[in-house]
């Protein structure tokens, strides 16, 4: 047994460990042993990319044993390193062990706080299955683990009611993408006789009937099978037809939302399609719809986000947004920078996250951005990490984001599956990010206090070391990680370039993609000039209609329970009541009768038991003698 | 000496019976219940008598015997139950008695 395949093993140990011992363990075991076992992890994966990076094959692999196999294809549980899953182990364990640092202290006085870090160690136990897997049914099984764990962490304060439906919507809504998915890996394993997914990244360019269209078919098996795979990346990943479960899945807390945003979850999607890049580069039919729908994803997202309140609800429509921005680079083929965009993405939405934690800590639970306000003096630590992740969320010159986005930007332009339209789109998106940005900031951290309650400022030194202790190196990672490029080039094969649709960047498109931002910047700096000064004009949320059709996400969720959920209900009560349960409920009827029958014969006076005793003997001496 | 026929006896019995029957039956005094209790096995006893006449046999006689023990002995615990009820419940109706509902 190899590093590699050791690698799980440390979270799912401490997962083991917390799961069984319960509420029997103090907090300080239980946060040595969970937040120990992710910094294992971490030292381990560097380790490991390190090992990777002097060695010659550039692939590690660790096989332990045969799952099953069908016919001559077999299913092993086994693990393999290259450089993309190199990039996702390192963000998984490595931000996944600030999380989870941070997550010991933020949840301390929960009373199930064992309960919550076993499930965090889960998380990232089925995440690094996912990554490390190296056939596609391994894969999958980290896949329904994420979502098996979001499901439990966004449900993890299970006495609200809201919470839990929450968490039921993320579960049936990413659901219908997995289902998608399992469609595709059928199609894969019947077309191609393999699920190791070197192989079928290679067989998918070298065999004919999978890439031809037969004759009674309007499209081929590749164009089916990138479809479907698209499916499942769209559900986890939160794009656009199967979004609306992100929002909402804000109810859980805070550590959570920063989890499932910056290191695992919704990166799940973005990973898959970049891994099966041999699928997807045989049908640019779907790569351009890959494209689209990123780049409509980030723009109603944005919008979406201009208009929320909750503070959190802003970071979840610019993760949303910022995941379409990778979908963009995927579907553009410029698989380096999408990669390279979730990396430091997961820097600086985790410190976004869990700087809000922090001020939403400070501020007794309240995330309601209309109820804060001046935060900026007040927590003034607090203040500069979100301004330090803000700027990477912006993509301000210098910063991580700055590098991934505008890698992102300047491929879109000349890419024969993207072009010209789509980089308006992504220019207009970055446009938004900068408003809905500086609009959150306004809001949070200048103008006038709006919170009646007194700070809670941590009186306890060492916690609140650690506390900003994670948020600090999150916050060098977010503005140098930049500089650690991803060169993946090597990795992904490039098209063939025909070169035929291909359009002739002009000279200005870097000048316009880095002027965007500061143009938002600008605009917002005078457009929410009464969220920024200090006057005793109040600052209310905008009632119109507009603005709160934005602000319930443009009206999917009610599209989607008129034209889904409606139905589906009015169909199931209609079956509720068909022929074969009616049979069936009969002997229900029966039994039920009879129960009645004897339970008013059981009345428990004295007299009717010696009348019904007195006739019944008559009775039955009548019988005997006639 | 004239001989009182059996059928009379009978008759005499199951009226008897019937009526301590309908005594149990319909009355709520749980004292009252008791006494139609003693018509009933009284009402056996008649037909004992009757029946050991009839054949000359003493053993009629002697069932009557036991009759009567047993209906002493019921009356007894009959009436030490009477005066707890009594004691707890502060009534003899038998209908407040019914607790053991299904």
């Amino acid at each position: 047994m190899n590093l590699l395949a050791s690698l799980p093993l440390y979270p799912l140990l401490s997962f083991l460990i917390l799961i069984s011992y319960g509420k029997r363990l103090s907090w300080v075991m239980a946060s040595w042993i969970s937040v120990g076992s992710m910094a294992a992890a971490a030292l381990c994966s560097v380790f490991l990319v390190n090992q990777l990076s002097t060695s010659d094959t550039n692939v590690i692999t660790a096989y332990m044993w045969q799952w099953f196999s069908v016919g001559s294809a077999k299913v092993n549980i086994s693990f393999y390193l290259d450089a993309l899953s190199s990039v996702m182990i390192l963000v998984v364990t490595g931000v996944g062990f600030l999380i989870h640092l941070f997550a010991a202290i933020y949840m301390k006085s929960d009373e199930n706080f064992n309960r919550f870090m076993a499930y965090m160690n889960l998380f990232i136990v089925a995440m690094l299955v996912l990554v490390l897997a190296d056939n596609l049914v391994l894969l999958y099984l980290g896949w329904e683990g994420v979502g098996l764990c979001s499901f439990l962490l966004i449900g993890f304060w299970y006495q609200e009611k809201s919470n839990v439906l929450a968490a039921r919507k993320a579960f049936i809504v990413t659901r219908i993408g997995d289902t998608s998915m399992a469609i595709g890996l059928f199609l894969l394993f019947k077309s191609l006789a393999s699920l190791n997914i070197a192989d079928i990244n290679q067989l998918a360019q070298s065999t004919e009937s999978f890439t031809s269209i037969s004759m009674h078919a309007t499209h081929s098996n590749a164009y089916w099978a990138a479809l479907l795979l698209l499916g499942g990346a769209v559900g986890k990943s939160a794009q656009l037809p199967l979004q609306t479960w992100l929002p909402d899945a804000m109810a859980g807390p805070t550590p959570v939302s920063a989890l499932i945003h910056a290191a695992t979850m919704v990166t799940a999607g973005v990973y898959l399609i970049a891994r099966m890049n041999g699928v997807f580069l045989m049908t640019p039919q779907v790569m351009t719809y890959v494209a689209w729908l990123g780049g409509i994803t980030l723009l109603l997202a944005g919008v979406a986000a201009l208009a929320q309140n909750d503070i959190k609800r802003v970071l979840a429509y610019s993760t949303m947004s910022q995941i379409g921005y990778m979908m963009l680079a995927l579907g553009a083929g410029a698989w380096s920078a999408g990669v390279f965009h979730l990396m430091t993405h997961a820097f600086f939405k985790a410190l976004l996250f869990l700087t809000a934690g922090a001020v939403i800590l400070a501020l007794h639970h309240q995330q309601d951005l209309f109820k804060m306000g001046g935060l900026l003096k007040k927590l003034p630590v607090e203040a500069t990490l979100f301004i330090i992740g803000l700027a990477c969320l912006i993509a301000l010159p210098g910063t991580s984001g700055f590098f991934s986005k505008e890698a992102i930007i300047a491929s879109l332009w000349s890419s024969p599956t993207a072009g010209p339209s789509l980089w308006w789109c992504a220019i207009l998106g970055a446009l938004l990010t900068s408003i809905y940005s500086c609009r959150l900031f306004f809001l949070a951290f200048l103008g006038k206090s709006r919170f009646s309650d007194s700070l809670v400022i941590s009186d306890h030194v060492e916690t609140n070391k650690l506390l900003r202790g994670a948020l600090f190196i999150l916050a060098l990672l977010s503005l140098f990680g930049g500089l650690m490029t991803v060169d993946l080039s090597s990795l992904f094969s490039s098209y063939k370039q025909t070169a035929v649709n291909s359009y002739e960047s002009p000279s200005w498109l870097h000048v316009v993609a880095i002027a965007t931002p500061f143009v938002g910047i600008i605009f917002s700096w005078f457009y929410y000039r009464n969220y920024r000064v200090v006057s005793d004009k109040s600052v209310t949320a905008s009632q119109s209609t507009f603005v709160v059709f934005c602000r319930n996400g443009l009206g999917f969720d009610t599209l989607y329970t008129v034209l889904l959920i409606k139905p589906y209900c009015f169909i199931a009560k209609l079956n509720r009541k068909d022929l074969f349960d009616q049979t069936l409920m009969l002997t229900a009827w029966y039994v039920r009768i009879w129960r009645d029958v004897l339970s008013v014969s059981q009345n428990g006076s004295l007299r009717w038991f010696a009348a019904a005793f007195g006739l019944s003997l008559v009775g039955l001496i009548c019988v005997v003698i006639l | 000496m004239t001989e009182i026929p059996l059928t009379h006896v009978l008759i005499l019995s199951s009226l008897l019976f019937i009526i301590g029957f309908v005594g149990v039956v319909a009355r709520k005094n749980t004292l009252f219940m008791l006494m139609s209790l003693e018509v009933m096995l009284n009402a056996v006893g008649v037909a004992f008598i009757g029946a050991g006449s009839v054949w000359q046999e003493a053993d009629g006689q002697i069932m009557f015997i036991l009759i009567l023990t047993l209906a002493a002995a019921e009356v007894a615990v009959g009436l030490a139950l009477l005066i707890r009820m009594q004691r707890r419940y502060r009534t003899l109706d038998i209908d407040v008695l019914n607790q053991m509902k299904g």
